[in-house]
């Protein structure tokens, strides 16, 4: 792959770089990265991957844009309220970077389909906001061995972790099981400061340039903890766990499980933060 | 000894939306049991109906799980740092 005029300068601050150069540049151009959710995580996420060049960016939602959606969902604008998710994302992404290819998926991800979806994709980004997706993804990802970056929000809180299946943890050898209905705060209680989303959202994105031009360190078996009213990033280990019911060498979890949606409160589709 | 246990928001309303607390303890299990006699509650969102960590919440000591050290048998010394991490899930919906 020959680099273009036009690709050169507009990708001329990150190739000068001296881990990216234009060997770089194009292992950006040739990776493919699956953003689950178009939403508070995924909208940072997408926007600098898409204006770093990375070649084809699919991006799984189900739901329409909704106004309450713009105080964090920086992808879409308020003429997109009521639109797809999916379409309005692909239309700021496509009107940032004529040069990469946006793949919309308007579904719910469900053990059906998830492996033939993420089996394109080099890398996943989990920016979902429920815990039966989370679980899926981490599942799929680890029978389908592909790298996942996880962030996750919750009021001032984020975390973040990179897994590597087979070589790092996965979620559930951090997390073995979701919560139980009731355990967790109804989402009546729960909110979020659009900037907390940005800030995990966008160390998601970092974690994937990382990875695709293999620099640095990456989060695995680290988990980053951040909170947004001290300002504090800390970091915690995550061990493989010998244990681990889907990672480890004797897994009691073998087929992906479609949990029930455990918020009472909102049952409607949505995979999005 | 005092321990400073960092408290996620979820489990904040039980100890007054402090997110830092200090506990009396020589190991975690006494530090649980110091947190519930001032936070009345917080045991439950811990620990199970048998007693054993919750599947969906993890323990550290400075920056390693206790799960991967002793447990609720995992010894704190003097200057030690507990941290509650619970599984979150975004909830900005
Ligand atoms: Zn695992």
């Amino acid at each position: 792959m020959n680099l273009r005029d036009d690709q050169i300068e507009r990708y001329s601050r990150q190739i000068i770089l001296p881990n990216v150069g234009g060997k770089g540049q194009e292992k950006l151009l040739k990776a493919k990265v699956l953003i689950i959710g178009a939403g508070g995580l995924g909208s940072p996420c997408a926007l600098y991957l898409a204006s770093a060049g990375i070649g084809r960016i699919g991006i799984v939602d189900s739901d329409a844009v909704e106004l309450n959606n713009l105080q964090r969902q920086i992808l879409h604008a308020t003429k997109d309220v009521g639109r797809p998710k999916v379409e309005s994302a692909k239309e700021r992404l496509c009107a940032i970077n004529t040069d990469i290819e946006i793949i919309p998926y308007k579904l719910r991800l469900t053990s059906e389909n998830i492996l033939d979806i993420i089996k394109e994709y080099n890398i996943i980004v989990d920016g979902s906001d429920n815990f039966p997706t989370r679980y899926l993804v981490n599942d799929a990802c680890v029978f389908s061995k592909k790298p996942l970056s996880h962030g996750g929000i919750f009021r001032f809180d984020g975390q973040a972790i990179t897994i590597i299946p087979g070589v790092s943890a996965c979620y559930r050898c951090l997390f073995p099981e979701p919560p139980p209905p009731g355990l967790v705060p109804s989402c009546q209680e729960a909110g979020i400061l659009g900037a907390v989303a940005g800030v995990i959202g966008t160390i998601q994105a970092n974690e994937v340039l990382k990875y695709i031009l293999g620099v640095g360190n990456l989060l695995a078996g680290k988990l980053l903890v951040f909170n947004a009213l001290d300002s504090s990033f800390r970091q915690v280990k995550v061990p493989r766990d010998s244990k681990c019911p889907i990672c480890s060498e004797n897994p009691t979890i073998t087929k992906l499980i479609d949990y029930e949606e455990f918020c009472q409160l909102r049952r409607k589709e949505s995979n999005e933060a | 000894m005092s321990i400073k246990v960092r408290i996620p928001t979820p489990l904040q309303k039980l100890t007054k939306d402090k997110a830092d607390v200090l506990a009396e303890a020589r190991d975690i299990r006494e530090l649980i049991e110091n947190l519930e006699k001032n936070f009345p509650g917080i045991k439950s969102r811990l620990c199970d109906e048998k007693g054993g960590l919750r599947r969906f919440i993890n323990i550290y000591v400075n920056e390693e799980d206790i799960r991967f050290l002793n447990l609720d048998k995992t010894l704190l010394k003097d200057g030690d740092e507990v941290s509650i991490i619970p599984a979150i899930a975004g909830g900005a919906k």
